[in-house]
């Protein structure tokens, strides 16, 4: 005999579609903070959601390092990885896509869909490789800028990002606060730390000491496989905390016994190769050259004072949020960008998430950080939108 | 969830009632140790105050933001040293004076980043209190001041009268008083107008330095 369950239908799956927005043709490029000028730049952006009438209902989601515009939902029905923060993003979730219209943007430099390294430079119809010029963190932001102004929208409700990301909001509201309401940085800093810049610079050599790397003019051939690898495990490393690598791995071994060679005998190991090897197959080493660089680049303090501290910023909401075991942004980090808020009267609340998975946890689904964020934004949409 | 949008007025703790009337519509209050949140919200909801709150609790901090409050991670007594002078009108310390290690600091401090301050606390010289002293010759155990002396988190002993003195010898002036003999924890409250320091249990004060005048 067979049991039948009636199983409720399964809910449809949230469709988005990418899209790209070219701007910066020629002979009108954009000024970088480096004195070059970059153009066209070509934008890779999903949103989700709809705008409301008075267009003030947006929320820009800026993604980390290594991330892309593909946030929540699932690029076509037979897909089956959802975007990278489909736990948070969505309808009836913390950033409830059926009252927010939710923009995220591939930041310029990376390599999903935006300019970056490895795209072709229209003027040579080569790739730009190292001819692609220095990017910061303000030029990533700059061009954001130019498509939030294409989308007819001239303030956004909220700007929510971690880490890198959580540095993208923080420049948004320096360089415009005119065009922001609230913002949510989350395991961020307002400085890149000497620590941060460290494990950055390790993972570049690691990228630049791989012969395959060939001064960046690798996209004829396999490319620096083995230094993209290992500069991802020393990222790994460094969003994982001592916490909870003893509770994921502790010591356990992936074979039965020692093997007294070097072909790697812990879980911990197995679990940055395959990390690593995973990482090759979707990320372009030039773009972690450029992405890490425009990361240690970092400074809001760097010219005339701390940037954050000024009465431009009086006006905007913050939710600053940082984890207890995040070792690469920690908490001491968040809490300056707090106290420099503070001294303008902004309107600045601040959680330090009690976190065992170091600064990973910003991205795994947590109940707590859900529950922060939907509270501040359904403020937000109360104070603005109602 | 009890939000900042569907907040009423009723179950307010008779103490934060008070407070909460002597708190004039759309100004910036401040509220020190402000735990889950209950007179923000109400000030918020009833007075359109611009209310802040700080606390120590990550647990007490995410439920105010979650119900649409504005509210600090940390600890008031390090937390208030960012702000700049006056840019709040009101600071509160409410039921919480008698715990902390440097009171003066921290009340000039107060003052500092505000131009009036509450403060509300027991009264260690309710004869309840002196009689138990008396009598049995232990440290006094009330309703108020439910702990015994090797478990509790009071570690000031303060009377209305005391703190009377502490404002005149520092420069500072109550500008509004309030003794009550209820325990400030209920909603209805029962004024005392004579023999305060004898008769109250608990006392509530608003202040401003004394050259501040209105």
């Amino acid at each position: 005999m067979t049991m039948t369950t009636i199983l409720p239908p399964p809910p449809a799956k949230l469709i988005v579609q990418r899209q790209f927005y070219t701007f910066a043709e020629p002979p009108h490029p954009m000024e970088l903070d480096s004195g070059a000028s970059l153009g066209p730049i070509t934008l890779a952006y999903e949103t989700l959601g709809k705008l409301n009438e008075e267009r003030s209902n947006a929320v820009l989601i800026l993604h980390a390092f290594s991330g892309d515009s593909h946030v929540a939902g699932y690029l076509s029905e037979s897909d089956t990885r959802p975007g990278w923060w489909d736990s948070m993003v969505g309808p009836g979730k913390a950033i409830d896509t059926s009252i927010y219209f939710v923009i995220c943007i591939n930041i310029l430099g990376s390599c999903a869909g935006s300019t970056g390294p490895a795209s072709i430079n229209p003027a040579t119809g080569d790739y730009w490789a190292l001819s692609f010029p220095m990017v910061t963190i303000g030029d990533m932001v700059r061009a954001q800028k130019q498509l939030i102004d294409h989308l007819g929208i001239k303030k956004l409700l909220a700007l929510i990002g971690g880490s890198v990301g959580g540095m993208q909001v923080l420049q948004w509201c320096v360089a415009y606060p005119e065009m922001v309401r609230s913002a949510i940085p989350l395991a961020t800093t307002g400085r890149h730390s000497p620590q941060a810049i460290a494990f950055n610079e390790v993972a570049r050599q690691a990228i630049m000491a791989d012969p395959e790397w060939n001064n960046g003019n690798y996209y004829h051939g396999p490319g620096p496989t083995h230094g993209l690898a290992v500069a991802r495990m020393i990222g790994h490393v460094t969003y994982l905390s001592d916490e909870s690598m003893r509770e994921k791995f502790g010591r356990r071994l992936h074979s039965s016994s020692l093997s007294f060679n070097f072909s790697g005998d812990f879980e911990v190991e197995s679990y940055l190769h395959y990390q690593g090897k995973k990482f090759v197959d979707r990320f372009d080493a030039n773009s972690l050259l450029y992405i890490t660089k425009a990361a240690d680049y970092f400074d809001l303090e760097r010219e005339s004072g701390n940037q954050l501290i000024n009465p431009a910023l009086a006006g905007l909401s913050f939710l600053v949020i940082s984890f207890s075991s995040d070792w690469l942004y920690p908490t001491y980090q968040s809490k300056a960008i707090v106290s420099a808020l503070k001294k303008n009267g902004s309107d600045v609340s601040f959680c330090e998430i009690e976190a065992q998975w170091g600064h990973d946890a910003f991205l795994l689904p947590n109940e707590r950080l859900h529950s922060l964020i939907s509270g501040f934004l359904e403020r937000m949409h109360h104070e603005h939108c109602v | 969830m009890n939000t900042v949008y569907n907040q009423g007025a009723g179950s307010l703790r008779y103490d934060l009632q008070v407070i909460a009337s002597w708190i004039g519509s759309g100004t910036r209050v401040l509220d020190l140790g402000c735990g889950n949140g209950d007179l923000l919200a109400h000030l918020k909801a009833c007075k359109q105050v611009h209310a802040t709150g700080i606390e120590l609790s990550e647990e007490r901090v995410a439920h105010c933001i979650q119900r649409g409050l504005t509210v600090l991670q940390g600890d008031f007594c390090e937390e208030i040293s960012d702000y700049p002078n006056n840019c709040f009108d009101v600071v509160i310390l409410s039921h919480t004076l008698q715990q902390i290690r440097n009171p003066k600091e921290l009340l000039l401090d107060m003052l500092r980043i505000g131009r009036r301050v509450i403060v509300s606390f027991p009264n260690y010289a309710h004869w309840h209190v002196r009689l138990q002293v008396l009598f049995t010759g232990l440290a006094p155990v009330t309703d108020q001041l439910p702990y015994e002396w090797y478990d509790t988190p009071n570690i000031r002993i303060i009377s209305i009268k005391d703190f009377q003195r502490f404002m005149e010898q520092f420069g500072m002036r109550a500008v509004r008083e309030l003794a009550i003999n209820t325990h400030h924890h209920e909603t209805r409250g029962n004024q005392v107008r004579y023999l305060k320091n004898l008769r109250a249990t608990y006392g509530i004060i608003m202040l401003e330095l004394a050259q501040g005048t209105e």
